[in-house]
């Protein structure tokens, strides 16, 4: 893991203090408890300012407007690109590809790699830890074209067998492995530069879904071992609509386009046309200028406390969360304890559906997230229809797994649930 | 605690009426909300056109379980002609609970496959 010893502890009080949603209440006049963020993150002021500020002085569609808004809608969208690149450890700006979500980043890439490289008998593999997003995409191609997906298990603490892994490179077909950083229902944090090199000695690319490491551990590309890096701006202090894909600029520059358009041509002609170059090529049409302009500032609100030190901060809630939790009569507990273990809490609360766990918490001003999780082979995995979760991130403290532990308490009595 | 849970829903939640199967139904209907996992069967034992029996079997949410528990006691001896008739307004002002948009597909569940039943579905028309 790349969380070091030694980083300042957050300042929580005083990040509270940027994020303006935090200060009002819900259910007739409770504070509000967020613990949703691997749904969304709350947005600081410095990010709502910048998406306003953009509307408000420096509004123009980007690229070919010759007057002063434009060139500025135009710098101030490729410095966003510019920051991504840095915060990710990208060798260039042009390696950052601008899409609305990881989801998007994912369909991109199977649209425009997979369907340039996989031929009928090809195996993707991915893990039964997937979001939906990184086993649909692969399941089309598989409908359409004749790839067979191969899932990895876990473990019963919620950890990938590498083994089996290692015995679906052994076959030779597989030309992709696309496997989730953390996982958004376990918490489970995988090791993705490992799983890389085994994929790469045997010939396969490696597509990883960062949706929920990059907002919350420190990411650098040239050490992930990727090829394909997808994550979401709105999970890491951003707003909603823009989302980032990642890959070297030799491999970006190898594929094909994604959506035909605006502003990804070179020349069009009415007997066909030729694409332009990366990142453009995979941009057609009027990107959201404004929500990467925001993204930037999320990643200039970011870099200062440091990943390292956000890390450090989950951690040590996690560290206070868990032993409550599990003092709570009837109450189940998924994913694995341990380092590979990010800010999620996964759980089950005697025969009580998750719906009704979070109702309940929900009249105490809490936000929890209850149901599959977009991970139906995952809960089937574990034998259940649904958890409830509870996840964290900077803004959150001790304070907030006292009322968590609490209301789980009422809920238990709510509901009659036995030790 | 609230207005959601109140205490006759959970009393149904805890204890359900009319709980469990017929042997020999002469009715019986099943279906799930596949996003949550509620999941109920209904049996009818009919005499003529009236509801002489009632079952319902299932798990899901304290909503769906309730709201199947308090149909049962609403329709039991009715006709199922009056099932038919039944809206969704009928249960959810039975159930006296606010349920949200989110919650609304558990409350109904029940009367869905209820009226199913009397209509002598066996399964979905595609």
């Amino acid at each position: 893991m790349s969380t070091r010893v030694g980083t300042q502890p957050l300042d929580v009080h005083r990040i509270r203090t940027d994020f303006p949603i935090l200060q009002r209440t819900v259910r007739d006049g409770k504070p509000l408890v967020y613990l949703d963020s691997a749904a969304t993150s709350q947005k600081p002021a410095s990010v709502i300012e910048a998406l306003a500020g953009f509307y408000q002085t420096s509004n123009a569609n980007i690229h070919r407007g010759i007057y002063e808004l434009s060139e500025e809608a135009s710098i101030l969208y490729e410095e966003a690109r510019a920051k991504v690149a840095r915060f990710i450890g990208a060798a260039r700006p042009e390696e950052v590809i601008f899409v609305r979500n990881t989801t998007e980043a994912i369909n991109l890439v199977a649209r425009t790699w997979g369907t340039a490289n996989l031929q009928a008998g090809d195996v993707v593999v991915t893990t039964i830890l997937e979001h939906h997003s990184n086993i649909v995409p692969w399941h089309q191609l598989a409908a359409e074209r004749g790839i067979m997906v191969r899932f990895v298990d876990i473990d019963e603490a919620g950890r990938l067998r590498l083994d089996q892994l290692e015995g679906h490179l052994r076959t030779g077909s597989v030309k992709l492995v696309a496997v989730t950083h953390v996982s958004n229902a376990l918490g489970t944090i995988n090791p993705v530069s490992e799983i890389a090199r085994l994929a790469h000695e045997a010939g396969a690319l490696v597509l990883v879904d960062g949706a929920q490491s990059v907002p919350h551990l420190p990411v650098d590309v040239r050490r992930l071992g990727a090829d394909f890096l997808a994550f979401s701006g709105h999970k890491m202090l951003g707003p909603f609509g823009i989302g980032v894909l990642w890959a070297r600029y030799e491999l970006l520059a190898s594929l094909p386009p994604f959506l035909g358009g605006g502003g990804m041509i070179r020349t069009v002609t009415t007997e066909g046309f030729t694409p332009g170059d990366v990142p453009a090529r995979l941009e057609a049409g009027t990107p959201s200028v404004a929500d990467a302009v925001a993204l930037g500032a999320a990643i200039d609100y970011l870099e200062p406390i440091g990943m390292a030190a956000i890390r450090q901060h989950e951690v040590a809630l996690l560290a206070y969360a868990l032993p409550r939790l599990e003092e709570i009569p009837g109450i189940r507990l998924y994913g694995p304890v341990g380092e590979d273990r990010s800010g999620v809490i996964s759980f089950t609360l005697g025969d009580v559906h998750p719906h009704d766990v979070a109702a309940v918490l929900d009249l105490h001003g809490i936000a929890v997230r209850a149901g599959h999780h977009c991970t139906q082979p995952l809960m089937r995995r574990l034998g259940v229809v649904a958890t409830t979760r509870a996840s964290f991130y900077l803004y959150n403290w001790e304070a907030d797994v006292d009322r968590l532990v609490e209301a789980l308490h009422n809920a238990r009595r709510v509901f009659g649930v036995a030790g | 605690m609230s207005d959601l849970y109140r205490e006759h829903i959970l009393d149904h939640y805890q204890h359900p009426r009319n709980y469990g199967t017929l042997d020999h139904p002469d009715r019986s209907f099943e279906d799930s909300n596949p996003l949550c996992g509620d999941r109920i069967r209904i049996d009818l034992k009919l005499s003529g056109d009236y509801i002489a029996d009632i079952r319902f079997s299932g798990r899901g949410c304290a909503i769906s379980q309730a709201a199947a528990s308090i149909l049962t006691e609403m329709v039991k001896g009715k006709s199922l002609e009056e099932v038919k008739a039944l809206g969704a307004q009928d249960l959810l002002e039975e159930l006296g609970v606010p349920i949200s948009p989110a919650r609304r597909k558990c409350a109904l569940l029940s009367l869905k496959v209820l009226k199913a039943a009397a209509y002598g579905l066996n399964e979905w028309p595609s």
